[in-house]
């Protein structure tokens, strides 16, 4: 148990960061939450990647002497790669958020699909 | 070693990557459009090209800036990625064709060249998914698609394009990180992104509690980019009111190369273990597929927006391909592999179609196709055509992976299974006869407008495909030789 609690503690708040933010996104009705909940779900794969390329004791992975113990890069700059998609996905949500709300008037999910299905039975009927 | 290093792969991805942003210098939806369709065709061209090649050399590949793999990036190309590119080729270059005249009348004249740009870049993430030998790789190639997918979806005229563009992109971003969250614990096991190197050292592993882990992220993952039922959710709204060509060009090529993802990842990375044998996988996809194929199917019938009918009815399609790759023989995966080509073709078609009535009409629903075999006699024709194949009658390439599926089936010795390909077909029938009807045997309604000339532009790519759904159900050797060749190639890694 020792071994699986404070050993793997920064493996346990990813995994409950990630919880937290994935349960934002399904229960939150309001669009703007709901992106805020996906931000926390992707950066709490962010700090689960970053965690993972770190080792005990280890220096920056830079060539120099006395430099034997250092953390594995390729994990970190990997999620660079990742936090750039992410704040693409996050600008291109907010920018259609903006549009909804020009063209809904809302931003409640709620709201947004009784005015959907109102469209869907106008279409039937005309 | 008959493999070799080949420069064309890099092009195939390199030349629509680098027209996306020309296409926003020109700020000219002409020149856009001009640049795009030579690029389009370009890109076909080369896949044919490399499809020829892997005859003599199966496998060839790119190490992006000379760095071997597994340290560098590595791209690949094995019959299964040629066939998928070719796929994603030939319609790339039909839906450019067809766009022009479909784009000019469905969005604001000052935003087209956007469009193409935005085409460009989805261009190239899905050939950059089915060309990679890279797990991380293939996520940020995942992701290049999906975002310029939403800005394509959320073009279309309607409001509902914008709810559905973003119940896409929270579904399709959920989806992306849960396939990072699975390519993350594979490094943590293995220290390697590259899928060759990925098969060799999973097998010592795969037992562990992360492998596992990993692979149901995965699988997870994938399915909501797939739209494997029941995480479709976002599928019908997006092809339902996204503009005609993106539609065309999403419904038969995104989820495909989705599913090519799976397929990587079940025969590729997981090559050397057997995925099926070791992980409780075949139950729960045969599950999905069949649920797919009968709720969706149901759905269809209760349509009344004829998009949203074909985009049900691509979910129920979807479950016939699933259900192939869980049929875990080599005649299953041939029939997946083989529908996967076959839907592409035939949905293709009956978009392009749908496209054309509402260029020519503004139709949306099923009653403003009234008498429409009268009033656009060739267009309904098209439609027809692909309805039939949907169904899987015979002389139409539904027919053909259909019959694949249930043999395979068969030898498998799971008979209901061939029954509930059958059984699912009926319901297939009665959605594609619903339109049949009211198209033909309903009067033209009167003081009805004339239907606007329809351009060739737009026609030759819609019979094109039309009649390669005719072609190749009568003369299915190419197609189903290309597909053994694929499923083949898969399998022979375990």
């Amino acid at each position: 148990m020792s071994d699986v609690f404070p050993g793997l503690l920064n493996y346990w708040i990813a995994i409950v960061l990630m919880m937290v933010g994935f349960y934002i996104v399904i229960a939150q009705g309001n669009l703007i939450k709901k992106i805020v909940g996906l931000n926390i779900f992707q950066v709490a794969v962010f700090v689960f990647y970053i965690s993972m390329g770190k080792v005990k004791g280890g220096t920056a992975p830079i060539l120099g002497e006395g430099i034997d113990v250092y953390s594995n890069p390729l994990p970190h700059f990997l999620i660079l790669t990742a936090i750039v998609v992410g704040v693409a996905t996050t600008s291109l949500a907010l920018a259609l958020i903006v549009r909804i709300n020009t063209s809904f008037g809302t931003i409640e999910e709620d709201e947004i699909l009784e005015l959907e299905h109102a469209d869907d039975a106008k279409e039937e009927t005309s | 070693m008959t493999d070799a290093s080949n420069p064309l792969l890099i092009l195939l991805v390199i030349l629509p990557l680098m027209a996306a942003p020309v296409c926003v210098l020109m700020r000219n939806a002409v020149a856009a459009w001009s640049l795009s369709l030579v690029v389009a065709w370009a890109v076909l061209g080369i896949s044919i090209k490399l499809l020829m090649e892997l005859n003599t050399t199966p496998t060839m590949y790119y190490r992006i800036g000379g760095w071997d793999a597994p340290w560098g990036i590595e791209y690949v190309l094995d019959p299964v990625g040629g066939f998928v590119i070719l796929i994603v080729a030939v319609i790339g270059a039909l839906s450019m064709t067809y766009a022009k005249a479909s784009i000019e009348k469905e969005i604001p004249s000052e935003r087209i060249y956007l469009f193409y740009a935005m085409m460009m870049l989805c261009l190239s993430g899905l050939l950059g998914i089915a060309i990679t030998g890279d797990a991380f790789n293939l996520f940020v190639f995942l992701e290049i698609s999906s975002l310029s997918s939403y800005v394509l979806i959320s073009l279309g005229r309607d409001r509902r394009a914008l709810s559905s563009a973003f119940k896409y992109l929270v579904m399709g971003t959920i989806g992306a990180t849960f396939y990072i969250i699975g390519v993350g614990m594979m490094y943590m096991m293995t220290g390697t992104l590259n899928m060759a190197d990925l098969s060799t050292i999973l097998p010592t592993i795969a037992d562990t509690r992360t492998i596992m882990a990993a692979l149901a992220f995965l699988t997870v993952g994938i399915s909501l980019k797939l739209a494997l039922f029941p995480l479709h959710m976002w599928l019908p709204g997006a092809y339902a009111f996204a503009p005609s060509v993106v539609t065309v060009f999403l419904a038969a090529t995104a989820t495909k190369v989705s599913l090519y993802v799976l397929l990587r990842i079940f025969y590729t990375v997981f090559g050397n273990v057997d995925v099926f044998a070791t992980f409780p996988i075949q139950p729960l996809l045969m599950t999905m597929a069949l649920a797919a194929m009968f709720v969706a199917s149901l759905a269809a019938i209760w349509q009344h927006n004829i998009k949203r009918m074909l985009a049900y009815s691509s979910v129920a399609q979807i479950g016939y391909m699933v259900l192939g790759v869980a049929i875990a023989s080599e005649a299953g995966l041939t029939g997946g592999i083989l529908h996967l080509f076959n839907h592409a073709l035939m949905k293709g078609a009956l978009f392009m179609a749908v496209g054309a009535m509402v260029f020519a009409t503004g139709a949306v629903t099923l009653k403003d196709l009234e008498g429409m075999g009268r009033r656009m006699p060739l267009v309904m024709a098209a439609f027809v055509v692909g309805g039939l194949s949907l169904i899987g009658v015979p002389l139409t390439v539904g027919f053909v992976s259909k019959w694949v599926l249930v043999s395979a089936a068969l030898d498998a010795g799971m008979w209901p299974l061939a029954a509930l390909i059958l059984a699912s077909s009926l319901l297939a029938i009665v959605y594609v006869w619903r339109v049949v009807e009211v198209a033909y045997l309903r009067p033209v309604p009167e003081g009805a407008p004339a239907p606007a000339q329809v351009p060739l532009s737009m026609l030759l790519p819609m019979w094109a495909l039309a009649l390669m759904t005719l072609w190749f159900g009568i003369n299915a050797t190419l197609s189903t030789d290309l597909a053994t060749q694929a499923a083949r190639n898969l399998m022979g890694g375990l």
